[in-house]
C-alpha cells in the first residue's frame, strides 16, 4: 500500500467521523404518530400521509434539511424524543404546562377544540353525562380533560388509539366518545362516521398545536422561522386548504 | 436523566390498584383456564381419533395465534355482529373486564391442556396397570391414580403457564383496563417518567412473580408428598399392603 492510498484511506474515514458533526445541523429526524388522521395517518401504499406530514415537509424545505420521518406509538412519542430517537414531533401535539416541563415547543402551527361525538340516534346529552360510559385516547388532551373534568362522574375508558375509540362507539360499549374537535370532523365525513354526529358545543380550551423538539435544542429558532416563511408565502394555506375548507390556524 | 422519586411514592396507591386488577385477571383465567383444560385435555389422550380432533384443532388455534389478535377478536371483532350485540352474551361481553378473563381463560386452557395431556402420557404404565389389577373403574381411577399423578407431574411447568400468563395479562391495557400496565401508561401519559414508573411496575411484577413461584413449590410438595416425604403413610390402608421393611 503506498502513502497515497493510506492518506485517500485516512482522509476518507476522517470524512465520515466529522460529517455528523459538520452537516449535524441539516439531518433532521422527525416523529409523528401514524394514526391521527387526517393529520397524520399511513395510506394505503404504507406512506405517511397528512396535514402534519405535509407541514414537516415545508418546513423541512424552507430550512433545507434532509428530514427523515417516522411513524411512533402516541404514548412513547415524548419519551423516544428524549432518548434521542428522533430530533422533533410534528404529530398534532398540544402545548401543556405538563409537557412543556419536558420537551420545548415551536409557536403553534393550528388551534384545536374538544368535543362530543355519540350516535345521531343517541339522546346524549353533554350538560348531563352523569353515570355514562366515555371515551377518549390516552394520553391527549381529550383524555385529560376527560380524568379531570369529568372523571368523578362518568366511566373513563382509555385507548391505545382514536381508531380503537370509534371501534368502540361504533359498538355502543361507549355513550360517546370526547375528541379534538378536527379529526372528529374529518372522520363524521367518512363512511365509517356517518351515524355520527357531534353533540352539544365545542369546548373551547385554548389549545395550541406545536412542534416538540428537546429543551435546548437550536432546532426550536430553525422551525418558528421556517413556520413564519411558509404562513408568509401561501404554502400553509394550500396545505389547509387541502385538508380543511376552513382555516384551522 | 433526573431520577424522580417523589413520583413514585405519589402514584404507589394506582400502581396497586392495578396490581390487584392483574391479579384478578390472572386468578379467574387461571381458574377458568383449568376447568376448561381437564376435559380437553381427557378427550385428547383418548383412543379414538375422531375424539381427538376437537381438542385438538382448540388447542392449535390458541396455541398458534397470539394473545393480542385473540384479545382484538373478542373485544373489537365480536362487537361488530349485530347478533352478537342483541344476544344475551352482550352485557358480558361489552365489558372489558370479562372480555379479558374469556381470553386469557381461553388462550391459557390451551397451553394448560397440552400439559395435562403430556402429564397423563407420562404417568409409568405400571401404575395404571396396577391400578385396573386392583379392579378400579375408569372414573375412580381417574380420580385416584391418573389426576394426581399427573398434576404432581405437570406443576413445574404449570407455575411456568402461570407466570407467562400473568406477563401476557399487560395485554387487558389495550382494551382499556387499568391493569398494572394499562395504569403505569396512564400515569405516564400525565407526568412523562417512564423510566420511574414502568421499573416500579417491573418491580411489583416481579414479586408476584416470586409469590407465584413459592405457591407453585408448595403444590408440587403437595402433589408429590410421596417423594418428599415418604415416612407419611397413606390413611385408611389395608394394614397387610403396608410395607414394613
Amino acid at each position: 500500500m503506498n502513502l497515497k492510498h493510506t492518506l485517500a484511506s485516512v482522509a476518507i474515514v476522517a470524512a465520515t467521523l466529522a460529517a455528523p458533526f459538520t452537516y449535524a445541523a441539516d439531518k433532521v429526524r422527525i416523529a409523528t404518530e401514524g394514526a391521527y388522521a387526517p393529520f397524520n395517518f399511513i395510506d394505503e401504499s404504507g406512506e405517511l400521509k397528512g396535514f402534519d406530514v405535509d407541514i414537516a415537509k415545508a418546513l423541512c424545505e424552507k430550512m433545507e434539511a434532509d428530514c427523515t420521518l417516522v411513524a411512533q406509538d402516541w404514548d412513547g412519542i415524548i419519551p423516544g424524543l428524549m432518548a434521542r430517537k428522533y430530533d422533533a414531533i410534528i404529530a398534532s401535539m398540544s402545548i401543556t404546562p405538563e409537557r412543556s416541563r419536558v420537551v420545548d415547543f415551536s409557536d403553534p402551527y393550528y388551534s384545536n377544540s374538544l368535543i362530543f361525538v355519540a350516535p345521531k340516534k343517541s339522546k346524549f346529552n353533554p350538560e348531563k353525562v352523569s353515570g355514562k360510559s366515555i371515551g377518549a385516547q390516552r394520553a391527549t388532551i381529550a383524555g385529560q380533560y376527560l380524568e379531570d373534568k369529568l372523571g368523578s362522574k362518568v366511566s373513563v375508558k382509555l385507548y391505545d388509539t382514536q381508531d380503537n375509540a370509534y371501534l368502540d362507539l361504533a359498538s355502543g360499549r361507549l355513550d360517546a366518545i370526547v375528541s379534538d374537535q378536527l379529526p372528529a370532523y374529518d372522520w363524521l365525513r367518512s363512511d365509517a362516521g356517518q351515524a355520527f354526529e357531534f353533540k352539544g358545543e365545542k369546548i373551547d380550551i385554548d389549545d395550541k398545536i406545536g412542534i416538540a423538539v428537546r429543551k435546548g435544542d437550536k432546532l426550536r429558532q430553525k422551525m418558528n422561522k421556517a413556520l413564519k416563511e411558509i404562513l408568509a408565502d401561501g404554502t400553509y394555506d394550500r396545505i389547509n386548504a387541502k385538508y380543511f375548507p376552513f382555516s384551522i390556524y | 436523566m433526573n431520577w424522580d422519586w417523589t413520583v413514585i411514592g405519589q402514584n404507589l396507591p394506582k400502581l396497586m390498584d392495578g396490581a390487584l386488577l392483574t391479579l384478578e385477571l390472572v386468578f379467574f383465567s387461571g381458574l377458568i383456564g383449568v376447568l376448561l383444560a381437564l376435559p380437553l385435555a381427557l378427550l385428547r389422550v383418548s383412543q379414538t381419533p375422531w375424539v381427538r380432533v376437537f381438542p385438538y384443532a382448540y388447542i392449535f388455534f390458541f396455541r398458534g395465534t397470539p394473545l393480542l389478535i385473540q384479545i382484538f377478536l373478542v373485544y373489537y371483532g365480536a362487537s361488530q355482529f349485530e347478533w352478537i350485540k342483541e344476544s344475551a352474551l352482550w352485557p358480558i361481553l361489552r365489558e372489558p373486564y370479562w372480555c379479558a378473563v374469556i381470553t386469557f381463560g381461553l388462550h391459557t386452557a390451551a397451553y394448560i391442556a397440552e400439559l395435562l395431556r403430556g402429564a397423563i402420557q407420562s404417568i409409568p404404565r405400571g401404575e395404571i396397570e396396577a391400578a385396573k389389577v386392583v379392579g378400579m373403574n375408569y372414573p375412580l381411577m381417574l380420580r385416584r391414580i391418573i389426576l394426581p399423578r399427573a398434576f404432581g407431574i405437570m406443576m413445574p411447568s404449570y407455575g411456568n403457564e402461570v407466570i407467562l400468563m400473568l406477563k401476557g395479562s399487560a395485554l387487558a391495557s389495550t382494551i382499556t383496563l387499568l391493569d398494572l400496565t394499562g395504569m403505569a401508561r396512564t400515569i405516564i401519559a400525565r407526568t412523562y417518567t417512564p423510566m420511574e414508573i414502568f421499573l416500579s411496575a417491573g418491580v411489583i411484577y416481579l414479586i408476584i412473580s416470586a409469590l407465584i413461584i413459592g405457591l407453585f413449590r408448595l403444590l408440587e410438595r403437595y402433589f408429590n408428598r410421596h417423594q418428599h416425604w415418604p415416612s407419611e403413610k397413606p390413611k385408611n390402608l389395608d394394614p397387610q399392603l403396608i410395607d414394613k421393611s
